[in-house]
């Protein structure tokens, strides 16, 4: 099966990967994104999303690990990383093992 | 611990017992199965940690890099510049397993990639080759990244639902089992005792 890419994202974040060849989805707040991301759930395979939009979605974007596709993302924008990807992480970590084996040291 | 509700009969009995080692040996299948998830778990998210460390720091600074080279073209220029992508890119999707965990595996095709970039240089700075550059050299790890992140929260999602299959066959299944057999057995020889008793007394009468 072949998938596509795309990314969810406010206009600066996203135009320079317009060019690189990833299908790009202008949502400038998380209820466009939402709507953006339920219509193109089903086309494509891997969704890159902002960290601004995917931080309200948490609850929405739940629902996709249910599937193993799509696979959605979340990426830092242009402000720089809010943590929040390490934050999911580190909610993973705490559930399935109960321990911190990583941000320990 | 509650004991189930059951005739205390040697029928029961004996399907009780069975229903109890059938009960052991799943919660022992089980706790393996958790024991090799919990450490496929670690690996990977190690990998995750590494992988996301690294594509933050890349990321950020393209994308500072391209706000630069942006603010020195005008945006409506910028716009149309970079509207047309200069590649096509493919990822091969398909479908892994990890201890019965369906995991998504993406594997990156070639890209088929025109004619270098798809802007006339004249319109748009250097800086903005390099950003488009380096965003295409990011894609992959960032493919890898949403492949791997999604493997962990699969994963996750599966250790906790096997955790709390094997702790109901621990502390509930298991002793309610176990309980309800001794209660079968206590009942049985009481009856067996009583029928002896039963039979001493005729006997002692009849004499």
């Amino acid at each position: 099966m072949t998938g596509k890419t795309a990314i969810v994202g406010d206009g600066d974040s996203i135009t320079v990967f317009k060019a690189a060849g990833v299908a790009t989805f202008p949502a400038e707040n998380e209820a466009k994104a939402r709507d953006v991301i339920r219509k193109i759930a089903k086309t494509y395979s891997v969704i890159f999303v902002t960290e601004e939009l995917a931080r309200p979605l948490t609850d929405f974007l739940k629902r996709f690990d249910e599937e193993p596709y799509p696979v959605i993302l979340s990426i830092p924008s242009k402000a720089g990383s809010s943590g929040y990807g390490m934050e999911t992480l580190k909610s993973a970590m705490e559930r399935a093992l109960g321990v911190d084996i990583l941000f320990n040291d | 611990m509650a004991r189930l509700n059951v005739n205390p009969t040697r029928m029961e009995l004996k399907k009780l017992k069975a229903r109890l080692s059938t009960a052991t040996r799943g919660h022992k299948l089980l706790k393996d199965k958790s024991d090799e998830m919990i450490r496929r778990f670690s690996v990977i998210i190690k990998e995750n940690k590494r992988l996301r460390d690294d594509v933050e720091k890349e990321l950020a600074e393209v994308l500072r890099r391209f706000s630069v080279a942006r603010s020195v073209t005008p945006s409506y220029k910028a716009e149309t510049a970079f509207s047309m992508p200069s590649a096509e890119i493919s990822a091969e999707c398909s479908i892994a397993t990890i201890m019965g965990v369906e995991v998504p595996q993406i594997e990156l095709r070639e890209r088929a990639r025109t004619d270098g970039l798809p802007y006339a240089y004249t319109e748009i700075t250097g800086e903005a080759d390099y950003c488009v550059e380096s965003a295409a050299k990011l894609l992959p790890k960032m493919i890898k990244l949403a492949q791997v992140e999604k493997t962990v929260r699969r994963l996750a999602d599966e250790i906790e639902r096997n955790k709390r299959r094997v702790n109901a066959l621990e502390y509930i299944m298991i002793p309610q089992l176990q309980e309800t057999i001794k209660y079968i057995k206590s009942k049985l020889d009481e009856n067996e005792r009583a029928a002896v008793v039963r039979l001493m007394k005729v006997k002692s009468n009849g004499a």
